[in-house]
């Protein structure tokens, strides 16, 4: 996989399904950041591939993922198919802090 | 980070649904997404750095603030009810502007070169842009909102939130499509006010419908609430306190089946009202809101469960609680005494404020936090030991006596314990011997009466001597901005 730095704010797009997400926080440096077994694409670049068949994994528009430290969190802004890899370990669905709707 | 990703995660999860309701118009999620993209493309196409809003609630709000992040321009929304000199030197501040304007305020405006003026039917009627949608800057340090603070002295202030800041307050108190289909949120605050923002923010991210009232009418609210079926909405405490009277005087219940949440935030709120509110919705979970504009909306939340808890106990640690604005939502709060030592449970001092979505941020005053990023948010508070925040009033306010800081709102919480007491509000009035002295302003309940000294009475007995009113007046009624915080500067002024 290759490394590419992740900016909060950042946008990249699944090689292999429609799922998208922004970076909300990351860690300095570069790093490999996969959807469905094949690295993400940033912005507008174009690429290919297909789903593993043993990825049964999908990002769902609105949860939050994070790594074992939450040094990486990114959010999903459109769902697909794949699972969620950063430097070779899957990331897990972030627990969101339920508060009472005040506004 | 951008908040035009709120709508585009709304438009691509529930396109269908319906987003804003506002008199006849009823826009769904793709529109509105349809809309505030061609409102890009508009605004880009201006040149403007600078997208203003100068209009009641309407559908042309929501468009505004999406259009003007998907263009990467801040989003201005200015206050109609100012006066045209007011509102014409507001404006001179946000140029190369494109102002929305109401019909009914287009008068106001005094033409300039630099500002494109367009009416809300024309804004709401532009084209659809190309097939190649706005892709907005990546960058999360774009202003996304600047707000004009009311300007109590001097010159407005004028606040910045960045896209990160919002961003940070939706992501860290709002569940993506949390809301059901059925829901939604009678909006009555004006498009100006932080919470008029939040609002749409927040329930454009909830996937929950906005029913939006131009102004505040109890009855016109409880009609739309029932057409609506409407299942959450959000008051100023004046806007319930006004729900209440109505009640009470037509004899009348609510009627209000579908309504679950009633938040409300912007001001103190009387523990008669909220005590009285919560007897005539008893199935609502009721949410006292605390936020300035300095931190993106809702910094502190007391919940449904807290209000619950404490209406039912009769330990008064526990009871007093309906008087607390609640635990820290999504940032860190301490209180700091004028020495900028931290305190301890129960002391009160001055409310900082820590955390992602916390800006304060000025325009050209830059940024107010200090080196460890906490905002002074010029609140006066304390914290109990269970973490509750308690509010005492603005900094300014505070009445100084000799040395001694009093303030107002411990005098006003026993003046209103006075049975025939409607509403009162304490300042300082100058005085040789102190410095400042007490006066209160005190409205009475209707057919009732109270002599001065019996309530200076009250006072002496219930805290110090010195906290009793040295002067009261009474009044048919005390000043409220529209948002409903009393005006102590205009009640001062009858004490000078």
């Amino acid at each position: 996989m290759a490394k590419t730095a992740l900016k909060p704010g950042g946008r990249f797009k699944s090689a292999v399904s429609d799922a998208q997400v922004m970076v909300v926080k990351a860690p300095a440096g570069e790093h490999e950041l996969g959807c469905g077994g094949t690295d993400m694409l940033a912005g507008n670049a174009e690429g290919s591939g297909s789903l593993p068949a043993d990825d049964t994994g999908e990002v769902l528009i609105g949860k939050r993922y994070v790594n074992a430290d939450e040094s990486l969190e990114l959010l999903c802004t459109k769902g697909g198919k794949g699972t969620l890899v950063f430097n070779g370990t899957p990331l897990e669905i972030k627990q969101a802090k339920q508060l009472p709707s005040s506004d | 980070m951008n908040i035009s990703t709120i709508l585009d995660m709304a438009a691509e999860a529930f396109g269908e649904r319906t987003g804003v309701v506002h008199a006849g118009t009823r826009m769904d999620y793709a529109s509105l997404r349809v809309r505030a993209h061609a409102a890009a493309a508009a605004i880009k196409a201006s040149g403007a750095r600078y997208v203003v809003m100068l209009d009641v609630s309407s559908p042309a709000a929501p468009v505004a603030i999406f259009g003007a992040a998907y263009a990467g321009v801040p989003y201005v929304p200015l206050n109609y009810r100012l006066t045209k000199p007011e509102i014409n030197e507001l404006l001179a501040r946000v140029t190369p502007g494109y102002v929305i304007v109401g019909d009914a305020y287009r008068a106001l405006v005094e033409p300039r070169d630099d500002l494109q003026l367009v009416s809300r039917a024309d804004f709401l009627a532009l084209p659809p842009a190309g097939d190649e949608p706005p892709q907005p800057e990546e960058d999360p340090r774009a202003v996304a909102v600047q707000l004009f603070t009311s300007g109590t002295t001097g010159k407005p202030k004028a606040a910045i939130l960045r896209h990160e800041n919002l961003m940070s307050y939706i992501m860290g108190t709002v569940e993506f499509a949390s809301a059901d289909e059925a829901d939604a949120i009678v909006v009555t605050v004006p498009p100006y006010h932080i919470a008029g923002i939040s609002a749409v923010l927040s329930s454009t991210y909830a996937c929950r419908r906005i029913v939006q009232l131009e102004n505040f009418e109890p009855r016109a609210w409880l009609d739309a609430m029932r057409r609506e079926s409407v299942s959450n909405a959000f008051l100023v405490p004046t806007m319930l306190q006004r729900i209440v009277e109505h009640l009470d005087a037509a004899g009348a219940q609510p009627d209000l089946p579908a309504l679950r949440a009633l938040a409300y935030g912007g001001g103190k709120m009387p523990l008669s009202t909220i005590t009285r509110a919560m007897a005539l919705f008893p199935g609502v979970d009721f949410t006292n809101a605390y936020g300035l504009t300095e931190t993106s909306s809702t910094v502190a939340v007391l919940g449904p469960e807290d209000h619950r808890l404490a209406a039912a106990s009769d330990d008064p640690m526990i009871r007093r609680r309906l008087g607390s604005v609640g635990k820290p939502a999504a940032v860190e709060i301490e209180i700091r005494d004028e020495d900028g030592r931290v305190l301890g449970a129960e002391e009160a001092g001055l409310v900082f404020v820590r955390g992602p979505q916390v800006s304060g941020e000025y325009e050209s005053l830059g940024s107010q936090l200090d080196a460890d990023g906490w905002f002074p948010t010029k609140d006066r508070g304390y914290l109990d030991a269970d973490g509750y925040l308690y509010l005492d009033g603005r900094a300014d306010d505070v009445i100084v006596r000799g040395g001694e800081n009093i303030s107002p709102g411990e005098i006003e919480d026993v003046l209103l314990s006075h049975p025939a007491v409607a509403d009162c509000a304490c300042v300082a009035m100058p005085d040789e011997q102190w410095g400042e002295a007490v006066a209160a302003a005190i409205v009475l309940k209707p057919g009732t009466q109270a002599g001065v000294s019996e309530l200076q009475d009250m006072v002496k007995g219930a805290l110090r001597s010195s906290r009793v009113p040295q002067k009261i007046v009474f009044k048919d009624a005390l000043p409220y901005n529209e948002t409903g915080k009393v005006l102590r500067r205009v009640i001062r002024q009858e004490f000078a």
